[in-house]
């Protein structure tokens, strides 16, 4: 298996949706390339990262105050 | 020891069916529920394409309304959460057009790039990054990396990868095919990773 080979199911990977076969093959790459191993941790941790960190965080006033008015509006059937 | 456990079985019915029905039967109440259940993901959502945190606040505000005035033409058959996100991503691309006056904005915007289908940085990181930052550092740097991100990869990485949408319902919510869902957010995740680098890479020994 090449690298681009292996780029191209990253992300099959990544998302745990190949079959045994592959992933044996796909696991024999990492073990001896480098390259793909920094590249499949580091962007496994990427998704990982945004997943567990909240960047937009909706503040308890302002998110009572928005959820007031909408149902305000929705009882008087908008 | 002798109650019979339900079985979460595929037939078993999504919570938000009994829901949406009792609103469809008159109970605002149940709409009540709904939108404290959605809320924060809408809000997020908007923030992630308009980038504008007003805007956010309206988008939030005008999709749960539409989908309460819509409710009648919402098909079972697809989950209320994707019905009501791909109303959210719809008015947040509105506000966006409505910003940018003449200019047409779409989730096609700026894709054409190359950048990040190839890894080129390809220093290690270490071992728990975001802990050499605080908590609101690292949420500037998540902020200003995923916002530097094409719009159309942006939405597909949010979708699929932060709220946690099926490749399927990702296609679905945004009008493209499975393909097109596969190879933004491969490229989305590539991006992302190369630019986080700067941050998370291993320091060389000494170093801080
Ligand atoms: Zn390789």
């Amino acid at each position: 298996m090449t690298c681009s080979e292996f780029l191209a199911l990253l992300d099959d990977l990544i998302d745990d949706s190949v079959n045994t076969e592959t992933r044996t093959e796909l696991e024999r790459h990492l073990h001896g390339c480098e390259h793909c191993e920094v590249t499949f941790n580091t962007t496994r941790k990427t998704i990982e990262i945004y997943r567990s960190h909240e960047i937009y965080e909706l503040p308890t006033s302002l998110r009572e105050r928005l959820h007031a008015a909408i149902m305000a509006r929705c009882k008087k059937g908008c | 020891m002798e109650t019979i456990q339900p079985i979460a079985g595929e037939n078993e019915q999504h919570p938000d069916v009994a829901l949406v029905a009792r609103v469809r039967d008159g109970d605002v109440s149940a709409y009540d529920t709904l939108v404290r259940k959605y809320e924060r993901q809408i809000f997020r959502i908007a923030q992630h394409i308009t980038q504008n945190r007003e805007d956010a606040e309206d988008v939030m505000q005008d999709a749960f309304l539409k989908a309460y005035e819509k409710l009648d033409q919402f098909q079972g058959n697809s989950k209320f959460y994707t019905w009501l996100v791909r109303i959210a991503v719809n008015e947040s691309l509105m506000r966006l057009r409505k910003r940018r006056t003449g200019k047409m904005v779409s989730i096609d915007e700026d894709v054409e790039t190359e950048e990040g289908s190839v890894p080129r940085d390809l220093a290690d990181w270490a071992p728990d990054p975001e802990q050499n930052y605080t908590q609101s550092e690292l949420a500037e740097i998540l902020r200003k990396t995923i916002q530097g991100l094409p719009q159309g990869f942006r939405i597909v990485f949010v979708l699929r990868d932060v709220e946690g949408l099926s490749t399927e319902e990702t296609a679905d919510t945004l009008g493209l095919s499975i393909p097109a869902v596969k190879s933004r957010l491969l490229r989305a995740r590539l991006q992302l990773r190369e630019r986080l680098s700067r941050y998370f890479r291993r320091k060389k020994g000494g170093e801080k």
